[in-house]
């Protein structure tokens, strides 16, 4: 029994990506994944912002239904109507947040609610609920060229804008009021972070749907806080962590035929509950450990 | 540099929130070079006059004139609360964003720059906390971390906003025997202060500000028992029925 097992993940492990082309691709798009939604993942949490990432992945649904519903089910018409209305919940809820004395965590919620339920219906009065089941949960197994190329472009883009406003957007975490002071400049840099989160998102909705894309978002920059102390380190920690999530998540699913989405981010849970058990910066096991203190 | 800086002139300077003034009316010079603390009650203004010279709030009547300088390239440190004092940054990337007038948000911190900083981290007494997060220091040293970066921006002007609340004995009188080699390189000093013995030791000009000026001068004749009782009858006069001010501009002002 446990020979039998054993060879069904060795298959999967290895044997599945040499024979199937439609693996490959996956593995390739989980890399993609991995870099962009590593650094966006790490400035949420150290924002404070975990949650926005959730809003923002049900904020696009309408704009995918509403893409679906002109070009069918093309990967280049869902995405961009994902982008412009997460886009647009972003803007609107950054708007309220300094028009209103509504704070932008209550703005986010209430336009991301308008917009998944916006979503649900557009989806449900037009198509069938197989098509919802898609938008929802994605499948990574048929991303094909287009999509491998999307993906693969918003991570370029994603690292490339992360390397020009690392600084000014570590200092707008840190200390906003300096950048204030030092001349202003932190509502372009909080914009443009809140675009690579949807644009990152809406690389994820495809393989992983729009609920689970924000799980290889979170989980992985979640984790990463439990092994790295600063910031440079965090971002690597988690692109590692969210590649081997989407590695061990198409095994798995390959291996016992589980729908790859799931599979994924419940992989990336996997590594979350080990680290916060196991995870030096302040894991469980490492603070119950009986050390002797130091000298100073 | 110092010696260009024209000093700083309020004009019958109003500012405050949502039209209710809580700077009212001041007028009156730092010169350049001086070495000023403002004193007053909670809720006097003190910190709105900080941010008012800093830029950092619009300006509902009157002026601030410090000639050719932009408010930008004064250095300004606000109270301690506003740093996210648990991220995961290391004291020398700190204490480096004090070039940020030099290297903004693109261009790299040169040798140098790095050399500078260490300096000013050593002139603080923290020499060796370079790699250290930040999270892992003590209030204490937080704030001689800041005053590193405020000695790294080199700036003509440089305006503390309750610089000493919550620190010890020594690390206070280490700050301010910077804030007093400042004052002896010519740069203008405005701290806001609550310790009157310490203003009185320490500082050789005051602002006795209760929404108003009570006083403004040599610290000696500033705080007197009178000025200071007045400056405490101050109520906090923010009513949500509070008529519109209406008071004849300066005679200057009409002059000019």
């Amino acid at each position: 029994m446990s020979g039998e097992l054993w060879t069904t993940l060795q298959d999967a492990a290895v044997g599945s990506f040499g024979d199937y082309a439609f693996m490959r691709r996956a593995l390739v798009a989980c890399l993609a994944l991995a870099i962009g939604c590593g650094p966006v993942g790490v400035f949420l949490v150290l924002r404070r912002m975990s949650l926005v990432g959730d809003a923002m992945s049900h904020a696009i649904l309408p704009g995918a239904a509403i893409g679906f519903l002109l070009g069918g089910l093309s990967l280049p018409a869902m995405s961009l109507g994902g982008f412009v209305a997460g886009l647009l919940v972003a803007l609107l809820a950054g708007l309220v947040a300094r028009m209103t004395r509504l704070r932008e965590d209550a703005s986010f919620a209430a336009f991301y609610l308008i917009s998944l339920a916006l979503g649900v219906l557009i989806v449900t009065l037009h198509g069938s609920t197989v098509d919802l089941m898609h938008v929802l949960f994605g499948t990574i197994l048929a991303v094909d060229d287009t999509a491998l190329l999307l993906v693969a472009g918003i991570s370029s883009l994603t690292v490339c804008v992360f390397a020009l406003m690392y600084r000014p957007l570590v200092v707008e975490c840190f200390d906003p009021g300096f950048l204030r002071a030092q001349g202003g400049g932190g509502g372009v840099i909080h914009l443009l972070f809140l675009a690579l989160v949807v644009l990152n998102l809406v690389a994820g909705f495809q393989a992983l749907g729009t609920l689970m894309a924000v799980g290889m978002m979170m989980l992985p920059a979640a984790t990463a806080r439990l092994w790295a102390r600063q910031v440079p380190g965090l971002i690597a920690v988690a692109m590692v962590i969210a590649f081997l999530s989407g590695y061990g998540g198409l095994v798995l699913s390959f291996a016992w035929n589980l729908p790859s989405g799931p599979a994924i981010v419940l992989m990336a849970g996997v590594f979350y509950l080990i680290s916060l058990l196991v995870g030096p910066v302040g894991g469980v096991l490492p603070r119950l450990l009986p050390r002797s203190h130091l000298e100073a | 540099m110092s010696s260009a800086f024209p000093g700083l002139r309020l004009t019958d300077l109003t500012l405050g929130y949502d039209r209710h003034p809580a700077v009212h009316h001041v007028s009156g010079t730092f010169e350049a070079g001086s070495l000023t603390a403002i004193v007053g009650p909670n809720g006097a203004g003190k910190s709105t006059l900080l941010k008012g010279i800093k830029g950092l709030l619009p300006v509902l009547g009157g002026r601030i004139d410090c000639g050719a300088w932009a408010s930008s390239a004064l250095a300004y440190l606000p109270q301690q609360a506003e740093v996210e004092h648990d991220f995961p940054i290391s004291v020398l990337d700190v204490v480096l964003l004090g070039h940020w007038q030099t290297i903004g948000m693109f261009r790299a911190a040169t040798r140098a720059m790095r050399q500078q900083a260490e300096d000013a981290l050593a002139a603080v007494g923290l020499a060796g906390f370079e790699r250290r997060p930040l999270a892992a220091l003590s209030v204490g040293q937080r704030q001689r971390v800041l005053f590193a970066r405020v000695l790294l921006q080199d700036s003509p002007v440089i305006l503390l906003d309750e610089p000493f609340n919550a620190l010890d004995a020594r690390t206070t009188a280490d700050l301010l025997a910077l804030v007093q080699r400042w004052h002896g390189e010519g740069r203008t000093v405005i701290a806001v202060l609550h310790d009157l013995e310490q203003v009185r030791q320490y500082f050789p000009r005051t602002l006795l500000l209760a929404r108003e000026v009570i006083g403004w001068g040599a610290t000696a004749e500033t705080l007197t028992r009178e000025a200071l009782l007045r400056a405490r009858a101050m109520g906090e006069a923010w009513s949500e029925t509070a008529s519109l001010c209406v008071r004849p501009p300066l005679a200057d002002e009409v002059a000019g």
